[in-house]
């Protein structure tokens, strides 16, 4: 049995900063979606929701809240939530019942309004929730952790704070003429070097925003597909791994790794076995890709992507990036949307997003910022409390 | 003088003159965690449900480190004025694990380097109207009290 479904369309609402209810962002995305698929939303047999947890009880039920929004219409939901990688285990909830044969059609969104500045836990004393104690013992911010890879890095592998500068400056030109970028706004090395510091070594205009937004795929099975004469782009893996004990990276929202004294390391750390466990359900290796969307928290964080997915060897990605091989009409492009410096996080929307970025680059339907003949595409991203998220896509 | 006790209970010794972080060891196979691991051995292979609690080491390497510039939002209680400060992670020689901690006050992230020696300490994290509540940082171990310590 064939294991890929079929990418029948896609659909954003620009990605920007204006408080509003996250339904608003979600439903022209979803309505987008289905329009490019050439389906109607009484179609559709299985809601994917991404859970946003910061807009209350209609967050955490998300996909019913899009079908109730959409209309009742009979469908089978489900809601899913993995932090950052959320769009990727509800896509992986759409496709596997896709495959298990129980619908033909299903509509994966995400959609979110973020407060102002850093992501703060929620609410309430939990002395019990590691999210909350490392915000009240050590304050401990996302950048807090960003900051600690990327000064290792530093240390390790000689990066400099230039390198840093260069991958905000490449993405920044990158997502210029991308419609749905929240920042379109070519940035030079010096005006990333002078913004202010926030987590050493990591600049303001390096450290990703917290955005609006909202993204929706339409999946379906392949024969669904083949049946209406479309040649799709395909999702031919996705991998929603967990890291393979003792993970001793120190991870968000941790106070410690595990403790590698009485059982050797896994083979690979997690982050690598991310995109490991996409590639052999792909049947394919790094080599194949033509186009890579990364999760840029940070801009030193694209570094280790490029590494943690196979794209080069550890402590290599520099070199790739001042080769010009990470940019657009580079050997292997790495966030040509613009990525998460042109975009900011709006969590449960974005593994969706980077999907519709392959595949619009996959159709030739990227405009200026398209990738020339892409045919295969990743998109990597992590999720905070152990979440991996990869997805292959194929013509 | 204002009592002085830890910010959070049961997390590191209170001996102010060589504190210890307070992790546990699973009795089966010897795995090391911290926080406390209480209920199930996290070791996959292991079904172990008992646990000692242990001292972990006091000193340790520098694993990474960053200077937080910007004062995080609450429950971080904050000084005011903010003052930047920075934040290790350390690797445990023994316990082969990487522990968070702030770094002791005085020390600025420009001072610290992968590789560089660190000892607990307990400082102040923030106070209120009767108490000052504990903390464990990481402190630099100046060459020469490490030379003693051999
Ligand atoms: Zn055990």
């Amino acid at each position: 049995m064939s294991k890929e479904v079929a990418i029948l369309g896609v659909g954003m609402h620009p990605w920007g900063k204006w408080g509003r209810n996250f339904v608003e962002y979600g439903i022209p995305a979803c309505q987008d979606a289905l329009k490019d698929a050439g389906i109607e939303w009484t179609d559709v047999q299985f809601v994917s929701g991404a859970e946003t947890v910061r807009n209350g009880y209609p967050g955490f039920v998300s996909g019913a809240t899009f079908a109730q929004a959409l209309g009742w219409s009979g469908a089978r939901v489900a809601s899913s939530y993995a932090a950052c990688a959320s769009g990727a285990t509800s896509m992986n909830a759409a496709r596997a019942q896709i495959l298990a044969g129980l619908c033909d059609v299903a509509l994966v969104v995400g959609a979110d309004t973020t407060p102002k500045g850093f992501l703060a836990p929620t609410s309430g004393d939990r002395p019990d929730d590691p999210d909350w104690l490392r915000f009240r013992l050590l304050g401990a911010t996302n950048p807090t952790y960003f900051a600690l890879y990327a000064r290792r890095r530093m240390e390790l592998y000689g990066a400099t704070d230039k390198d840093f500068a260069k991958v905000k400056v490449k993405n920044s030109r990158h997502g210029l003429s991308n419609p749905n970028a929240r920042y379109r706004k070519a940035f030079s090395e010096e005006q990333v070097l002078a913004s202010p510091m926030v987590a050493d070594p990591l600049r303001l205009l390096e450290i990703c925003a917290t955005s609006d937004g909202a993204a929706a795929v339409v999946l379906s099975s392949m024969e669904f597909a083949r049946k209406r004469a479309l040649d799709p782009v395909r999702v031919v893996a996705i991998s929603t791994v967990t890291p393979k004990y003792p993970n001793t990276v120190i991870e968000m929202p941790n106070f410690a790794t595990d403790s590698a004294s009485s059982v050797p390391l896994p083979n690979a750390p997690f982050r690598d076995s991310i995109a490991a466990a996409a590639y052999e359900e792909a049947g394919i290796g790094p080599e194949e890709l033509d186009l890579a969307e990364v999760y840029d928290l940070s801009s030193a964080l694209e570094l280790d992507w490029c590494e943690h997915i196979g794209l080069c060897k550890p402590g290599e990605a520099e070199r790739l990036l001042n080769d010009g091989d990470t940019t657009i009409g580079g050997r292997i492009p790495v966030n040509p949307s613009g990525g998460l410096a042109c975009f900011g996080e709006a969590v449960p929307a974005q593994a969706i997003a980077q999907v519709c970025e392959l595949t619009w680059q996959l159709r030739g339907h990227a405009g200026e910022r398209q990738v020339e003949g892409a045919r295969v595409g990743l998109s990597v991203n992590q999720g905070l409390f152990g979440h991996g998220s990869a997805v292959i896509v194929r013509k | 003088m204002k009592k002085r006790v830890p910010a959070i209970e049961g997390w590191f010794s209170l001996d102010t003159e060589k504190p210890h972080l307070l992790g546990s060891r699973c009795t089966s196979c010897k795995s090391y965690f911290f926080p406390k691991e209480t209920l199930f051995c996290r070791n996959p292979g292991c079904a172990g449900r008992e646990f000692e609690e242990v001292p972990l080491s006091r000193s340790g390497k520098v694993w990474s480190f960053t200077n937080n510039c910007y004062q995080p939002p609450p429950p971080y209680v904050s000084p005011d004025p903010f003052v930047p400060y920075a934040i290790a992670a350390v690797e445990l020689e023994d316990e082969k694990m990487v522990v968070l901690g702030q770094v002791a006050a005085g020390t600025d992230a420009s001072e610290l380097k992968v590789g560089m020696p660190v000892e607990l300490v307990l400082e102040k994290l923030f106070e209120d109207e009767e108490c000052e509540y504990l903390v464990w940082k990481w402190k630099p171990v100046s060459q020469a009290e490490e030379r003693s310590h051999v």
